[in-house]
């Protein structure tokens, strides 16, 4: 666990880089300088200690056995989803549906929505133009099974979205909204609280995609008062293979099962099936319990740093990016308005970014995400087709922006 | 800077990255191509003019992405004219095997000064997710000199 209360080890411009392996493990030439935390996280010890006590002390199958093992492992399950739930301010446990990650949990919501008679033809879905194509193709999926509409509230020049739109699109036929809390491209962070509280004035059902979230800011589900939350456990210093889906408890209930199996009924003959309440009718077959376990780890590392240190560590480290960034030629930022989170987009003009990719991985042992991040709606308004991310984890620190300001200047002179 | 990277940034790449060569559509083209890296959204269209000699008259490309596949479109669209379309395929496969970092063949016989042009090109070696970048253009050149379908940088069609 970290030393949450040596103070000194959580000073200012300090970093966490030391609870994580893998920087003591890939020494180059240089220091491995992590800038990609918005792909994925890299994982504490904490969490890697978890998993591997628990393969070797604690496992078996869960909901089963009878046997003290399949117990300890079920109680050990449960108790990531209780977890969850007060990570994110559920009023209770049974709101947590454990995934693979966003994407099935999108497709989960999406599918189910679908069959449930929530929402029927000629219904609108309003998406935004910032979302990942996790939070896009499952609803056009869904509108073109079903016969609706999908409109999308557009990004104004300034970075944020046109909130005047928003509003207007709540109105009839829409029947649901389902938008990023924060941007994994821009880093813009959306002003969810109001933005559900219009939508819930007008009996709109609200998704929120707060993979870019979790790590980065305290959620409060219940206080936001959203139908559904969607993050993966990977961004969030967990392991890969874990997600989450939290639906309020009288929605969720209203959802037929997504996948069936083993696991999520209460009856089966080979007339009919019975199934479970949620939410393990929706956890079909034998879950990533490994994976739950280190994710309730991860949140325990998390909560022992505190959202207090990791809010005011990355907003330091933002804005010292954001003004060395600045005094690099070429530097083209993506625009935020307002709030902004965890990453910073941007370009050199005349260079494409994996050429800045490359040269950043070889000559400075930088890791960014050049691409169009899977939010090609998004590239296609900003006008471009790919751009260079730098996103921040716990484990950046001041050295990460000058190493990446460096490689940028490297780049400029390969490129005159 | 490295020797890997000062090898895949080489002038002549530069050179070629920035004013390109034979850019643009190409006006009574025959045969014409898109091909398109699903990973990074570079896009590459290849025209081309076939003689009635069997041999590729002209060649032009349009399209945008990085460095590398920009540079490898305009070094191609010089190389290829004149060839049969069995001389790019041969040239390709040679160039593809270097790209690799196959090392153990010969230039096809003949064409050991369009390999040797063309071996700028192959500091991708080093860099396995660049040399998609490199062949992209000229799974397009095959793809317009066969049957025009749209390919990704795998030589896949879509
Ligand atoms: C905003 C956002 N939504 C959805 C996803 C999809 O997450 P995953 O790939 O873990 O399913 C991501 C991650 O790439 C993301 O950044």
């Amino acid at each position: 666990m970290p030393d949450s209360l040596n103070p000194s080890a959580k000073s200012e411009g300090q970093s966490r880089k030391s609870d994580f392996p893998i920087f003591a493990n890939n020494p180059r030439d240089l220091p491995l300088i992590y800038l990609d935390s918005g792909a994925s996280t890299q994982k504490p010890q904490a969490v890697i200690d978890a998993t591997s006590h628990f393969y070797a002390h604690d496992y078996a199958n869960i909901h089963r056995g009878v046997y003290r093992l399949s117990q300890v492992a079920t109680h050990a399950y449960e108790i990531g989803r209780e977890t969850v739930a007060r990570f994110i301010h559920s009023p209770s446990p049974d709101s947590i549906v454990f995934t693979r990650g966003a994407t099935e949990s999108f497709n989960l919501l999406a599918d189910c929505l679908g069959r449930s008679g929530l929402i029927k033809a000629g219904d609108r879905i309003v998406l935004t133009e910032v979302e990942h194509h996790a939070n896009i193709i499952p609803w056009q999926m869904l509108r073109d099974r079903l016969g609706l509409q999908l409109a999308v509230v557009p990004l104004m020049d300034s970075g944020a979205l046109d909130l005047d739109e928003f509003e207007r699109l709540l109105q009839p036929p829409t029947r649901l909204v389902s938008f990023t809390h924060i941007s994994n491209v821009t880093g813009l962070v959306n002003p969810v609280a109001r933005m559900v509280a219009a939508a819930a004035a007008r009996g709109v059902m609200t998704v929120i995609d707060g993979c870019q979230a979790v790590a980065h800011r305290p959620v409060n589900v219940e206080q936001l008062g959203c139908d559904f939350y969607i993050f993966s456990g990977h961004k969030l210093y967990g392991p890969t293979g874990t997600g989450v889906l939290y639906g309020r408890g009288d929605l969720l209930g209203k959802l037929p099962p997504y996948q069936t199996g083993g696991d999520m009924i209460t009856t089966v003959t080979f007339a009919e099936t019975r199934f479970q309440p949620p939410p393990q009718r929706f956890e079909a077959g034998t879950p990533n319990i490994a994976g739950v376990v280190g994710l309730t780890a991860a949140i325990g590392y998390v909560e022992s740093l505190g959202f207090d240190w990791i809010v005011a560590h990355e907003k330091q480290l933002l804005e010292l990016g954001l003004k060395r960034l600045q005094t690099i030629d070429r530097v083209k930022i993506i625009p935020v308005s307002g709030d902004r989170s965890g990453a910073i987009s941007f370009t050199l003009e005349g260079i494409h970014p994996h050429d800045i990719a490359t040269v950043l991985d070889d000559h400075s042992n930088v890791a960014v995400r050049a691409g169009h991040h899977c939010a090609q709606p998004l590239m296609q308004r900003l006008g471009l087709a790919a751009t260079i991310r730098a996103s921040l984890g716990v484990y950046n620190d001041r050295d990460c922006i000058e190493a990446l300001a460096m490689g940028l200047e490297q780049v400029n002179r390969i490129f005159k | 800077m490295n020797n890997e990277l000062r090898e895949l940034y080489q002038d002549i790449i530069l050179d070629h990255g920035r004013h390109p060569r034979n850019f643009g559509e190409l006006a009574g083209a025959t045969h014409h191509a898109h091909g398109h890296n699903p990973l990074c959204g570079d896009t590459v269209t290849v025209f081309l003019i076939m003689g009635s000699d069997g041999r590729v008259q002209r060649v032009t490309f349009m399209g945008h992405g990085c460095a590398i596949s920009m540079a490898s479109a305009s070094m191609m669209t010089e190389v290829a004219v004149g060839k049969t379309e069995a001389e790019v395929e041969a040239i390709f496969g040679e160039f593809q095997n270097r790209a690799k970092g196959d090392l153990t063949h010969a230039a096809p016989k003949g064409f050991e000064d369009e390999i040797e042009r063309l071996d700028a090109l192959t500091g991708v070696s080093a860099y396995p997710s660049r040399v998609k970048c490199a062949v992209l253009p000229w799974h397009a050149m095959r793809s317009a000199l066969a049957d025009g379908a749209e390919v990704t940088s795998d030589g896949g069609k879509e």
